[in-house]
């Protein structure tokens, strides 16, 4: 046992001063959790229920298992975009009879459940988590199909969600599509590519044309219980392979249905006990500083979040801007990669290179966590080889065949993101704390270079410079960049999967590595050509 | 005959089952004495059988088909090497042809002989007996007509015991179904179906006299039991000494019940039971020719150890020379029979498997139970299932450590009438101007004590908390918590949310919101409540809840409208068939079970649908018996 130090003093200005932002922060990402909860406001939640319908959570909460957890993947998706905040439709994994499911669901109080661009975002990242963790999959159909303004970002691209349907089945991943109601035209294909139908008297209507496009088209007279309701799809057309009675016995029979799955994991499974660390990770409010210029030790951050505190430094003297070593995380063994200093120079970037192919040596999952302000810069840093580093360590990243999971703890900029595994390095799951940044550069820095940049070209032209306009443009770039880097915004793009608490940091990851165990975990043997 | 034993009891074969075989196991102990048992097929893992030195099977479940096979238990002493039976109670305690049996298969007989047992037997010759040695006796119907004997009349067996067979008649027309009923459950309980009839005294105590005989003709009373507390004339709460008998009457008591006994000879331990009215007077009831279910009473207030006295009795040996002169009685004992029935369904028995049975180490109380954690409470037998006594200075102080001993005894299983018996020992010496043997029937019980809304949520989170140890994660942690949960217990919803450090945030019961940092946690911390199967037993098992299904099957809807078996038991009688025409509350069928006959009613008005079950079929419970198309 190497169990780490308990260093934080919570009686200290920093710690108070730290714990009362990321406060704030989180209250302002509950804020926004609320109006998601809220879905299309009081007046159509109202109108939903009066038709005896389930809200979509509650859908959800009667589907999963007493006393199991739910994480809800990307609640703020959407978020700072012209479209509701939560994209009208909530993603997540939960236990159903045991079993780690997706669970999706579009929320029809938002717009009748209508898919905009950012629903396809969310989805589509879905689809990428159900494949590659094997994540058996329960629809809670819904929707009045594409929001047509917007149907030209949605129509091509949105085929993608079809056919992910029908290779995840072809993978051995079952889909499940429970019709709580409308799903016609093209919706009509989430049922029709899923593996088991679930439709529900006098609720469901699945069909492709609906009786005006069908009197239009034909000249024949229909109704909808006709042309898809479930007594018909259960009787006539097969589409439906159970008839619930009602929204409860829809959910009684998905779960049936997932009972007898005979699901297994094809991971390597617990290795210890998983028991908690020994520091209390509540205390994981205090850490992170306020000022995102003060650097933080992330080994405080790793006694609060892996088992027993437990965890054993590889390198610990060499390249010590980065912190890597071995944990386990409720029991799944785990290496870690997390910034300390921000700066990556080439010494982090090498033992970078070197842990990740250790990881994957020994078939090992790795957990990047981020607070980078990217490779260092400058003149001998470059002569010394800054570039052929990083680039090892970006090729060992980018190669390594081993699960990743990330957490931005503070800052995620430059290429110290892709080096840090960011999303375009696919971690099978990657979270914010509410206080994180992500950009290319730091606002300031931004904004600096391009006065820079502007100052030299008009110095070039033998122009005179305007220090008035470059103030003003300087402090509106940063305030744009500012905004545009945080968190809640990367959320919004869905270019994380959710924002989460400090103090949640274990449980996420832990349910995680538990998702992750469905798949076997084999590193790679290879990487590309290493520059030296 | 001498001093000394003439014959010595080195193997003892007990003929009985439950409680009174372990209490017969354990003075075998103490006297080095090898017990040994036959046991049925529903018995084979009882503690009973388990404490035995050896046993025999009896094949079959019923006590006909077992522990009433007089030829198959006797073949058992030989083949087990007992050179004794001990009968216990019940069963073929008080048959004189077994004794008899017994006897001349060369084996001791522990109990009187056989012509005692015949003549206290037939409770018509007993009284006749009794009457002709001066005993008091009231008037019955074999020496009267019933016009004089008047009403209220008492129905009897006329070899019954325990109550069964027995019933009041009021009500001039309810005498002919009152025969014929007592007449039904007498042939079944005892093979024999006479009857008789009489007086019934309104308002008096039940008091017996504890006799003890040797073969030298020397016969003691031992001291007087009250039972008065009975339901339906069986004993419920029986104490010592009682609380109604003077030292005059008890000496005229006591010497009556020793004329009852030498009138018939008598050897060994004896009952003479006795009506005592309001003024004093009593009258012979019957006499009980064997060792009574509440002989602890007696044992905890003189020290003695009935079974031990009645072993050396029937190896020969005299009383004791101290007994003779009288024996002291030191203190107050109170025995409740605690019972798989509820009190407050009409006494409905149930049956099945205890998970958990433990009583509190108190000074002074004693514990006959025939279950232990893990044992399973049949169908086939009686339903009592242990006796708690204690002892005190005085019966106040008897009384209450009962009652804690009750209260904080943890007896998860099938429902018992525990708490009837706690709510008993709180009033019990509140209740003594009111009391007579039929004060506990008339009495409104209603629904019984109410668990509290901090146990209701006990009870729920309970089953939360075990359906979440089905993974490592903060019971119901939710990174974006949108609503509470909700989990039903019983006929209750309770909702709750937990925070990530799983400690309680909010906590609701039927709407309403209880304070969150005392959730049925007890001053210690401990949460009280157990999950078994589909049932969550809160307050040491005094509550428990049903776990209702999360979802219901709408294919099972199509049992609704039907009545289901609300115990095991048989079908005696069906009395409707399909396409009659039905009013809510009308009988349908009659169950026999634990002895006893249970009506099921239509639960509306309509047609019958159908019927599942035929006459004789024996039932699970939950088994649906009659479908009831409401009109």
């Amino acid at each position: 046992m190497s169990v780490l130090p308990d260093r934080v003093v919570e009686a200290s200005d920093s710690y108070r001063d730290n714990r009362e932002s990321l406060l704030r922060q989180l209250a302002a990402h509950d804020e926004q959790l609320a109006i998601v909860n809220g879905g299309g406001g009081p007046k159509y939640v109202e109108r939903h229920r009066s038709r005896g319908k389930m809200l979509v959570r509650e859908r959800i909460e009667a589907l999963l298992d007493p006393g199991s957890p739910f994480l809800e993947l990307s609640p703020l998706a959407a978020y700072g975009s012209e479209f509701p905040v939560g994209a009208g439709a909530v993603c997540g994994i939960g236990f159903v009879e045991g079993v780690e499911c997706m669970i999706t669901g579009s929320d029809p109080t938002l717009r009748g459940g209508a898919s905009n661009p950012y629903t396809l975002k969310k989805n589509l990242r879905t689809n990428d988590i159900i494949r590659e963790n094997r994540l058996p999959t329960i629809a809670l159909t819904e929707s009045g199909g594409a929001d047509l303004p917007t149907q030209s970002e949605i129509f091509i691209p949105g085929g993608r969600g079809f056919r992910d349907i029908t290779r995840a089945s072809a993978d051995g991943i079952p889909q499940i599509s429970l019709v709580f109601g409308n799903s016609t035209a093209g919706g009509a294909y989430v049922p029709g590519m899923s593996d088991y139908v679930v439709m529900i008297k006098e609720r469901s209507k699945v069909f492709l044309g609906g009786p005006p496009l069908v009197k239009m088209a034909t000249g024949e007279d229909s109704d909808d219980e006709s042309l898809g309701g479930a007594e018909m799809h259960a009787r006539i057309s097969g589409l439906a392979d159970y008839f619930a009675v009602d929204e409860l016995d829809a959910i009684r029979l998905g779960r049936q249905i997932v009972r007898r799955l005979n699901h297994r994991k094809l991971g390597p499974g617990r290795r210890g006990a998983g028991r908690p660390p020994l520091h209390d990770p509540e205390q994981l409010l205090g850490i992170p500083s306020a000022d995102p210029k003060v650097p933080f030790d992330p080994r405080d951050v790793i006694a609060r979040i892996v088992d027993d505190s437990d965890f054993d430094e590889f390198k610990p003297l060499y390249g010590t801007s980065l912190v890597t070593g071995w944990a386990e995380l409720h029991g799944y063994p785990i290496g870690i990669l997390a910034n300390h200093r921000g700066v990556l120079f080439s010494e982090e970037s090498e033992k970078a290179a070197q842990f990740i192919q250790l990881a994957n040596q020994v078939d090992t999952p790795l957990l990047f966590l981020q607070n980078t302000t990217g490779y260092m810069v400058g003149k001998e840093f470059e002569q010394r080889g800054i570039i052929k580093d990083g680039a090892k360590m970006i090729n060992a990243v980018s190669n390594s065949r081993v699960p990743h999971l990330t957490v931005n703890m503070a800052a995620s900029y430059g290429a110290g993101n892709y080096g840090m595994c960011g999303r375009a390095y696919g971690p099978r799951f990657l979270f914010a704390w509410p206080n994180a940044k992500s950009a290319v550069m730091g606002p300031a820095q931004l904004a600096g270079v391009l006065s820079i940049v502007a100052r030299e070209s008009a110095a070039s032209m033998g122009r005179p410079f305007d220090e008035e306009a470059d103030a003003a443009m300087r402090q509106m770039v940063e305030d744009q960049i500012e905004k545009e880097s945080l968190a809640m915004f990367m959320s919004g793009k869905v270019y994380d999967d959710g924002i989460i608490d400090p103090r949640d940091t274990r449980t996420v990851l832990g349910m995680c590595l538990s998702v992750i165990d469905n798949t076997p975990i084999q590193g790679t043997r290879g990487y590309g050509v290493f520059r030296m | 005959m001498s001093d000394t034993p003439t014959h010595r009891i080195d193997r003892l074969l007990i003929a009985n089952r439950g409680e009174i075989a372990r209490r017969i196991i354990r003075t075998c102990r103490a006297l080095a004495i090898s017990p040994v048992v036959v046991f049925s097929d529903a018995d084979a893992t009882a503690p009973f059988v388990c404490e035995a030195d050896d046993g025999l099977r009896l094949a079959g479940n019923t006590a006909a088909e077992t522990y009433l096979r007089a030829d198959l238990v006797i073949d058992a002493a030989r083949r087990l090497g007992a050179q004794a039976i001990h009968p216990g109670y019940g069963f073929l305690s008080e048959n004189a042809a077994f004794a008899q049996d017994v006897i001349d298969a060369g084996l001791m007989w522990v109990g009187p002989p056989p012509a005692a047992i015949a003549a206290m037997g037939s409770k018509i010759e007993a009284k006749r007996l009794a009457r002709e040695h001066g005993v008091p006796v009231a008037p019955d119907s074999t020496v009267e007509s019933l016009d004089e004997i008047g009403l209220p009349a008492l129905v009897k067996a006329s070899a019954g015991g325990g109550g069964r067979g027995m019933r009041i008649v009021r009500d001039p027309l309810e005498m002919v179904e009152a025969i014929a009923s007592a007449e039904r459950e007498a042939v079944a309980s005892f093979g024999d179906g006479t009857v008789f009839v009489e007086r019934y005294i309104e308002g008096a105590r039940h008091v017996e006299v504890q006799v003890f005989a040797d073969t030298l003709g020397n016969v003691v009373a031992l001291g007087e039991r009250d039972c008065t507390i009975q339901r339906r004339h069986q004993k419920v709460v029986e104490e010592a000494p009682s609380p109604a008998v003077t030292p005059d009457v008890r000496a005229r008591m006591f010497a009556a019940a020793i004329a009852a006994a030498q009138a018939v000879g008598y050897v060994g331990a004896g009952t003479v039971e006795f009506m005592l009215a309001r003024d004093g007077s009593f009258s012979f009831l019957e006499m009980n020719t064997r060792l009574q279910v509440e002989h602890p009473v007696t044992e905890m207030v003189t020290g003695l150890d009935l079974v031990a006295l009645q072993l050396s009795v029937a190896e020969g040996a005299p009383l004791p020379s101290a007994l003779l002169d009288g024996v002291a009685s030191n203190g107050h004992a109170i025995e409740v029979r605690l019972c798989t029935e509820d009190p407050y369904r009409g006494f409905l028995p149930s049956s099945g498997a205890f998970h958990t049975v433990s009583f509190p180490a108190i000074p002074g109380l004693r514990v006959d139970s025939a279950i232990e954690s893990g044992s399973v409470a049949s169908p086939f037998y009686d339903s009592m299932v242990a006796k708690v006594i204690a002892h005190g200075a005085t019966r106040a102080e008897a009384a209450r450590k009962l009652k804690v001993a009750l209260e904080r005894a943890t007896i998860v299983g099938p429902i018992t009438n525990r708490a009837l018996l706690i709510d008993l020992m709180t009033r019990l010496t509140d209740i003594d101007d009111s009391v007579d043997t039929g004060w506990l029937d008339r009495q409104d019980l209603g629904a019984g004590p109410q668990p509290s809304a901090q146990q209701i949520a006990a009870a729920a989170l309970a089953i939360v908390r075990v359906a979440a140890s089905a993974h490592p994660f903060p019971t119901g942690w939710r990174n974006n918590p949108s609503q509470p949960h909700a989990q039903a217990v019983g006929d209750h919803i309770v909702e709750y949310t937990f925070d990530r450090a799983e400690q309680l945030s909010h906590l609701t019961v039927d709407g309403t919101e209880l304070p969150v940092d005392a959730h049925g946690v007890d001053a210690l911390g401990r949460i009280d409540a157990t999950v078994v199967g589909d049932t969550v037993f809160v307050g040491g098992g005094l509550f428990a809840f049903a776990i209702p299904p999360r979802f219901t099957d709408p294919d099972d809807a199509g049992r609704a409208g039907s009545t289901i078996a609300p115990m095991p038991g048989k079908v005696v009688r069906l009395l409707v068939q399909a396409g009659d025409t039905v009013v809510a509350g009308q009988p349908l069928l009659t169950i026999e079970a634990m002895k006893m006959e249970h009506q099921v009613v239509s639960p509306s008005a309509g047609v019958v649908a159908d019927v599942y079950v035929s006459a004789g079929q024996q039932l699970d419970h939950g088994q649906p018996l009659v479908k009831v198309d409401p009109a």
